[in-house]
């Protein structure tokens, strides 16, 4: 049982070294994103599908962890070339550590921003965290905008170290795969589990459930920022308005199609998804079907996949792995 | 008395729905409450178990007053309920279900459950077990790893109460137990609730509408119609009260 796992693990593990030092350029950079879509989306289950509170956050908290990284990796040198429209203030040319500790930072700011979210909205029941969320996601990008001081507004910022390859993103994907297991399987992921199917016969349990909402919104937002971190150095240049709703969007479709509830779903949502987008690239393209050329279409992908999601919806409503995990086929019995 | 209610008053909006009641159970009691639909026997669930804030009056447990005490606090200081219509974790089996209950007795931080500490695996083991055992007491341990919502009613219902059990009350609020019940398995409950009550020392405070059920078990009812108690006694002499046939048959006097 512990064996199966961890050579599981193992043979993860062993796949990211081999593709990172043997696979070509772009085979490497779609696994990169895969996997950091797989960081995005995995977190983002533990609040919608685990938690069951439907929020649309994660481009605001991927933000935020991509401008922390980048402002903590980027030299003040740099700094000081860039910042056009305003000078940076002393704040930000102060910012400076390694990648690591920037990627931690990421995700520290992410959840102590989720935490001072969650004291209003996580007091009151329903649909208030779709809209909070969906606004603070706004209130992010107009903010990044809006600050050049601090962002460099429009322009965004470029030259951010690409200290970031497969090792990284694959490494923190199973690492935070693992922490999210551990959380499910532990008394606080039944809480979270409870409040989402009966919240006030939660509380009756003696559960506070205001901590345990707390709890998986503060955790989903932790990873989120660290793959914005990441997001940030592997793109080397980040602006505004890579971070819309979009981004949120297709992580929506990742957890749903993996299903809600299911971390070994999302990573396999998150590889059809991320895969799929560059397997249909020929879509967006000049097409001779018959002998007869189509033109380009650009963005006929999205609509593939809003297809996709309105088949899932209709037919397979639960994803493909429901809210179970590959790992119960183990635990069955025990 | 462990559960003193006093002079409570609840109002919605200008409805009355429990008008200036007091009553006390005793430890050890099976208490029932009666009463036609309406009479506010949920509502006053509600109130001691910190769901609904009473317009006046205080409720008192243990000594210690509890109005205004968050619902989930209050179940901490050991008093439990259970559902009119059965409300247990549908996606979890029954061993999750019984497990939530453990909740505050699985004494682990979320980091020690992040990072897989010793803790997490001590205290784990020890509700698992905890559980089991509960599961036993109710003849469900065969069921541990079904899910709850493939179980027959009068399962669900147990579960339900093994549910509550295990927060480790110290008094068990039952709201309907036999509601939908055939006769056996209403038989079967009574002693798995007197069984339960001996070996965990509780006191149950109970709302019923089947009067077999409520003769049978509770040594003392309180009838409740439009808020307002009208007998309080035996139930061999409830059923024999004019007001309380009155109330649940209409007044047949002046007809």
């Amino acid at each position: 049982m512990k064996l199966i796992k961890l050579s599981i693990l193992a043979i993860i593990l062993l796949f990211i070294w081999f593709a990172q030092s043997h696979f070509d350029a772009y085979a490497v950079s779609i696994l990169n994103n895969i996997a950091i879509f797989a960081i995005l989306a995995l977190s983002y289950n533990l609040i919608n599908g685990v938690a069951g509170q439907f929020s649309l956050e994660p481009n605001g908290f991927v933000a935020i962890g991509a401008y922390v990284a980048a402002l903590f990796t980027l030299p003040a040198a740099t700094k000081i070339d860039m910042y056009v429209l305003q000078d940076p203030s002393p704040l930000v040319l102060a910012m400076h550590t390694s990648f690591l500790p920037a990627l931690l930072l990421s995700g520290v700011v992410a959840a102590v921003i989720a935490f001072m979210l969650s004291i209003p909205v996580f007091r009151v029941r329903g649909d208030y965290l779709a809209i909070v969320t969906l606004g603070f996601g706004f209130i992010i990008r107009i903010f990044a905008m809006n600050q050049p001081a601090m962002t460099n507004g429009a322009l965004g910022l470029n030259d951010i170290p690409d200290t970031e390859n497969l090792y990284w993103s694959g490494f923190i994907m199973v690492v935070t795969f693992v922490i999210m297991l551990n959380i499910i399987y532990s008394k606080y992921g039944r809480a979270m589990k409870a409040v989402r199917d009966d919240e006030d016969a939660a509380t009756a349990m003696g559960i506070n459930t205001f901590w345990i909402k707390t709890y998986a919104f503060m955790t989903s937002a932790f990873f989120e920022g660290v793959g914005g971190g990441l997001m940030a150095s592997m793109l080397t240049t980040i602006a505004p308005d890579q971070f819309t709703f979009l981004l949120t969007f297709q992580l929506l479709i990742i957890i749903v199609l993996g299903g809600l509830g299911s971390m070994s779903g999302t990573i396999v949502g998150a590889i059809l998804v991320m895969g799929g987008t560059e397997w249909l690239r020929f879509l967006d393209q000049n097409m001779d079907i018959f002998g007869y050329n189509t033109g380009a279409h650009p963005g006929l992908r999205m609509v593939v996949f809003s297809m996709l999601l309105i088949v899932m919806m209709l037919f397979a409503r639960k994803g493909i792995f429901g809210n179970k995990e590959l790992t119960d086929i183990f635990r069955r019995g025990k | 008395m462990i559960l003193e209610l006093q002079n409570i008053t609840m109002q919605f909006g200008g409805v009355t729905a429990i008008d200036d009641l007091s009553f006390g159970v005793k430890a050890g009691q099976i208490y029932g409450l009666i009463g036609p639909n309406g009479a506010g026997k949920t509502t006053l669930f509600n109130i001691v178990t910190g769901n609904y804030k009473q317009t006046k009056g205080n409720v008192v447990f243990n000594h210690e007053e509890i109005s205004g005490t968050k619902p989930n606090m209050i179940v901490q200081r050991g008093i439990a309920r259970t559902f009119q219509n059965i409300r247990l974790f549908k996606s979890m089996n029954v061993l999750e279900n019984v497990l939530i209950g453990y909740h505050n007795q699985a004494n682990y931080t979320y980091i020690e459950s992040i990072f897989r500490l010793p803790r997490h695996f001590l205290y784990e083991k020890k509700i698992k077990n905890e559980a089991m055992e509960m599961l036993e007491r109710f003849g469900l341990a065969d069921l541990a790893y079904t899910n709850s919502s493939s179980l027959s009613y009068g399962n669900q219902r147990k579960v339900e109460i093994a549910r509550a059990l295990a927060t480790n009350p110290r008094l068990l609020l039952l709201d309907e137990p036999a509601a939908g019940m055939n006769s056996s398995e209403t038989e079967d409950l009574s002693n798995i609730i007197r069984k339960i009550k001996d070996e965990f020392g509780l006191t149950i405070l109970l709302i019923e509408h089947d009067m077999k059920f409520v003769n049978n078990m509770c040594d003392i009812v309180l009838v409740l119609d439009y808020g307002e108690e009208i007998f309080e006694g035996k139930p061999s002499e409830a059923i024999v009260n004019e007001k309380v046939v009155s109330a649940y048959l209409g007044d047949f006097t002046n007809a």
